[in-house]
Parts: C-alpha cells; sequence; structure tokens
C-alpha cells in the first residue's frame, strides 16, 4: 500500500544538460518498492505546474534508505524538479503501480529500454537471478545513460544509437530482432520500456518468437493512484488505467492503434 | 466550533465533500487520508450500463488547472451496488452518488435503484457532464429539460436530490431556478468549464476527445461569480465547487453563498488537501471568533 512521504534531497546529479538522477532519502518507498513501480511527486506547493510529476524508481537502497529517480527535463515541472538543492525536502505518493512480474522459472531475462526507458530497467537488473542481456538505446551516444551500471548487472549488454555514435546502429527493436534468435527462449522474458512506438515494436517480435513480454507503459496522468481514470491505455479488455492497472501490462493485453 | 452544515437534509459534520470524479468510490484515497473526516464524499459518476469512456489522452495539464475528457468510464450501477457500496457501507461520512444518464428515464431508474441502498444518503444529478455525447450537458443546459429530468428523479425517490449545474450557459440562474421548481433539494455548482488544447508542434488536439472540462485553480473565480449569482434567486442550499485548494478558497464560496463546498482537481494534487481544507476553514473562524459557520455563509450579498 503506498504512502506520501516527505522526502529529503539527498543528491541532485546532473548526468547532462538535460538529465537528472535525484537521490531522495526516502524510508518508505525505499522499503517496499518493487522494480517497475512509480512515485507521483509534487515539484513545487504552487498551482503551475498544478498536477504531480510520474516518475517510475530508477534504483533504490535498502541499507541506505534512499531511492534514484532518473529524469529528463522536458518542461516547467521537470525544469523546477531540477532546480532543487539538497536538503530540501519534496513530497511523493509511493510506491504507485504494479512492478514487474518476476517469475522464479525464468533463467533468461531480455532487457529492452529506449531512450529514458532505461530508468525503471537498472533497479529490475539489480533484482533479476540467472541469465541477464540488456538491451538499451537511444538517438546518439550523448543519449546513453547508465551503461556502465547496466553492464555490472548484465552477463550481457547491446547499446545502440539511431546515428551510430555508439554501440550497434539503429533501433533497439532491430537489435533485439537479430539476437532474439541466440536467446533460449523456452525459460525467456522480455521486459521493455519506452517510447510508445518500439514498445509496439517490442511485443511485435515477442508475439512473432513466442516469448512472454512484459511492458512498461506511460500516459498523462493526474492523481497516479486510481482514481480520476486519465491515463488509460486500450487493452482487449477495455480501457486500462497505466496507474493502477499497469504501468506494466502484459503485450498481448494492449492493443496497438 | 459550529463546522457543521445540512445540505438537502444531509447534516455534515463538516462542510467539506469531495466532488465527484476526483475521488473514485472512496477506496483509493483511503490510502492516504481518514474518510470518516470528511463532511461527506460525493462518488464517481454511475450509469446503468457500463461505459468505455473517450479515447486518451484523456489529461492535458494547463496554466494553474487541467482538462479532463474522461468521458464517464464506469462499471454500470450493478457493479456499484455489488462491489462498491459494500465498502462505502463501512464508512460514517455520509456517501452521496452521483448519477447520469441518456435520458429522464435511465435517471430515475438509477434514483429507484439507489433508494434501496441504506448507505446511499442522496443523489447528485450529473447534468453538466461536457465529456459525453448523450446524458450530461445536454440536461443542464435548457431549463426545461433540466425542469422535466428533476421532475421525473423527483418521483422515482425520496432521497435529497442534488442537482450539478454546467457552467457553459449564458443565464445560470435560469437553470437552477428551473432545478429548484422542479424539486430539487440542492444545488452543486459549477462542474468544468468546456475547453481545448492544442500541440502547435503536431498540430494535433491534446485530448483525444478533442474538447474536454477544465478545472482547478484557474477556474475559481468563475465558480464563486456563479455561485453569488445563484445563491441570489434559490432558496434551497448551494455547494461551490471550483479549484478550491485551501480554507481561504473555502471562505469565499461560503461569501457567495455556499452552504458547503466540493473538493475536485486538489484531490490529484494533494490527497490531503480536503483534510487540509478543513483544518483552515476552523483556522479562518477561531481567528475571527466567529462560533459557527453559517453566520458568514451568504455574508458578502
Amino acid at each position: 500500500m503506498p504512502k506520501q512521504e516527505s522526502c529529503r534531497i539527498a543528491k541532485q546529479e546532473k548526468l547532462t544538460d538535460t538529465v537528472f538522477k535525484l537521490t531522495l532519502l526516502s524510508p518508505f518507498v525505499s522499503q517496499t518498492a518493487k522494480p517497475g513501480q512509480f512515485v507521483n511527486v509534487r515539484v513545487c506547493n504552487d498551482y503551475d505546474p498544478l498536477l504531480r510529476r510520474p516518475i517510475s524508481i530508477h534504483q533504490v537502497s535498502k541499507k541506505d534508505k534512499t531511492i534514484q529517480l532518473l529524469y529528463e527535463v522536458v518542461g516547467k515541472g521537470t525544469e523546477i524538479l531540477s532546480s532543487l538543492k539538497t536538503g530540501t525536502s519534496i513530497d511523493i505518493l509511493g510506491p504507485l503501480g504494479n512492478g514487474f512480474p518476476i517469475d522464479k522459472n525464468t533463467k533468461n531475462h531480455i532487457l529492452v529500454g529506449g531512450g529514458m526507458g532505461i530508468a525503471p530497467l537498472l533497479f529490475l537488473a539489480s533484482q533479476l537471478k540467472g541469465n541477464v542481456e540488456i538491451i538499451i538505446g537511444a538517438s546518439s551516444k550523448s543519449k546513453i545513460y547508465c551503461a556502465n551500471e547496466m553492464r555490472k548487472l548484465s552477463d550481457k549488454l547491446i547499446i545502440t544509437t539511431d546515428d551510430g555514435s555508439l554501440g550497434e546502429k539503429g533501433f533497439v527493436s532491430d537489435s533485439l530482432s537479430t539476437n532474439i534468435t541466440d536467446y533460449d527462449l523456452r525459460y525467456s522474458v522480455i521486459y521493455a520500456c519506452g517510447p510508445h512506438a518500439m514498445l509496439e515494436a517490442v511485443a511485435h517480435i515477442a508475439r512473432k518468437n513466442k516469448v512472454p513480454c512484459q511492458l512498461s507503459m506511460e500516459a498523462y496522468m493526474a492523481c497516479g493512484i486510481g482514481t480520476c481514470m486519465g491515463c488509460v491505455v486500450k487493452t482487449v479488455s477495455g480501457y486500462k488505467k497505466v496507474c493502477d492497472d499497469g504501468p506494466v501490462f502484459d503485450a498481448k493485453e494492449i492493443i496497438w492503434d | 466550533m459550529g463546522l457543521e452544515t445540512e445540505i438537502a437534509g444531509i447534516k455534515l459534520k463538516n462542510p467539506v465533500m469531495v466532488a465527484s470524479g476526483t475521488f473514485g468510490y472512496g477506496k483509493e484515497p483511503a490510502q492516504f487520508i481518514d474518510l470518516n473526516q470528511l463532511g461527506a464524499i460525493v462518488t464517481k459518476t454511475i450509469t446503468l450500463e457500463p461505459r468505455e469512456g473517450n479515447a486518451p489522452p484523456r489529461i492535458v495539464e494547463t496554466p494553474s488547472g487541467m482538462l479532463n475528457s474522461i468521458g464517464l468510464q464506469n462499471k454500470g450501477i450493478q457493479d456499484f451496488v455489488d462491489n462498491v457500496i459494500p465498502f462505502l457501507a463501512k464508512i460514517k461520512t455520509p456517501v452521496i452518488v452521483n448519477i447520469a444518464g441518456d435520458s429522464p428515464e435511465q435517471y430515475a431508474k438509477l434514483a429507484k435503484i439507489l433508494s434501496q441502498e441504506p448507505t446511499v444518503k442522496g443523489l447528485e444529478l450529473n447534468i453538466s457532464c461536457p465529456n459525453v455525447k448523450k446524458g450530461g450537458m445536454q440536461f443542464g443546459i435548457d431549463p426545461s429539460a433540466t425542469a422535466d429530468l428533476v421532475k421525473s428523479v423527483r418521483k422515482a425517490t425520496k432521497l435529497p436530490l442534488i442537482v450539478k449545474l454546467s457552467p457553459n450557459v449564458t443565464d445560470i440562474t435560469a437553470i437552477a431556478k428551473a432545478a429548484e421548481q422542479a424539486g430539487a433539494d440542492a444545488i452543486s455548482l459549477i462542474n468544468t468549464l468546456l475547453g481545448m488544447s492544442i500541440d502547435i508542434n503536431t498540430h494535433q488536439f491534446r485530448l483525444g476527445a478533442k474538447t474536454g472540462g477544465l478545472s482547478g485553480p484557474a477556474i475559481k473565480p468563475v465558480a464563486v461569480r456563479m455561485v453569488w449569482q445563484v445563491a441570489q434567486v434559490v432558496k434551497i442550499p448551494i455547494i461551490g465547487i471550483g479549484g478550491i485548494m485551501t480554507g481561504a478558497d473555502a471562505i469565499e464560496f461560503f461569501l457567495a453563498g455556499a452552504s458547503a463546498i466540493q473538493i475536485g482537481t486538489g484531490n490529484f494534487v494533494d490527497p490531503q488537501t480536503p483534510i487540509r481544507v478543513i483544518n483552515e476553514i476552523k483556522d479562518y473562524l477561531t481567528k475571527r471568533n466567529i462560533s459557527n459557520l453559517q453566520s458568514i455563509i451568504g455574508k458578502a450579498i
């Protein structure tokens, strides 16, 4: 069950001009969060921006009682968030949503992340047992984050960039499509997070190769807790809420328009 | 401290209610606040049959506000009776159920079904949803359509009837008077203002349904003005709604003539909003040595 928590900022790291890693002292969420869950962050006490910002949990440290959020400045809300200094406190709701289901019998975990979609995959990778293969991609080299951390947590890491400035040239879905034949598909699961088009491509590859696939979906949200019905995606059983039916859905459930 | 107030014969321990569509059926907010502290709970709109709702995106943030185009997504009255009422029955706070339909007959049928449920202390008629083609605002923008609807529901139930008005009208006083004459016990206002937002990069509408309802602090002055207008023409109690985030906001509505208020979008911003508003109203009255909330209602008129 989620809680409302006032969290002191332990660290605000600027990774690039627009991407930041925020470390929050969060006694509750750090102990209860599961990979794939998110927190809904109030970035200011004013009314503009009005709504909270849903941000996936990038990493947790139970020992330090901290959680980390990896986020990109894309508008006023994230801009304010990036300006907050160490020591200030922010109000969060969490942990929210359902995380990635982790099946003990899965022997081969394939993690696919595009752009900022890599954020929840680090936490996920840290919780997996068995063979972990990670494919992360972005438009170019400067937009690849946490490759070193990902490498440490994986048996194999593939990096793709649209412009070929780092790793394989192309999309993560191209790489998945090429490499999937090498994987032992009997006990494999694909977990993916990233832009809508990427998730659709990954879902298609998973279906074609008959591999179970879990997708972390995104949508504009208001409440984040399941009351407003604002953040829906189309599924085989009607519109489902990203915030509390998801954000992780079985790829077979999603209807792509 | 006299925070008690009465709406449509329903006694409330304080004047802070939560608005339909912003609180679900209470289950999720109960993770963050004690529902028994609220004045009343108004549940998300229920229709006879399940409704799928509108195509996403359904939410857009706007300056000091937001647009929504949910489209009354709900599982229908049967699911509500079977699966939601047992939860609501455990709460001490009065439960008011918001209903909508395509025709006066559908509203009446819903009222009849809900009259059998002792947990339901009152009904709020949604005649003001801007996000559905049928059954919503169509009844709330014409005085005679409002009157016909209220009359047919009045015949179907003895439950207190609150009529929720739309601000998307030329003369809200005519609608309010029509509702009162047709037998409404109270009026709540305002529902959301019809709005639109366009992405200048993609040239696309930001909402799947193109238009949506504007809510939040941005609409508060419009809501206060409309409460003040309606307060001058009806004798039945008024519930003020529109961008209330603080006790000070609520006091404005009381001074304009509201006997109670509802917190809507404020629930999304901070689940504690209704509790904080109750405390801030208390502080306001205490600081000014006002012993009773009733003594400030309509004071600005």
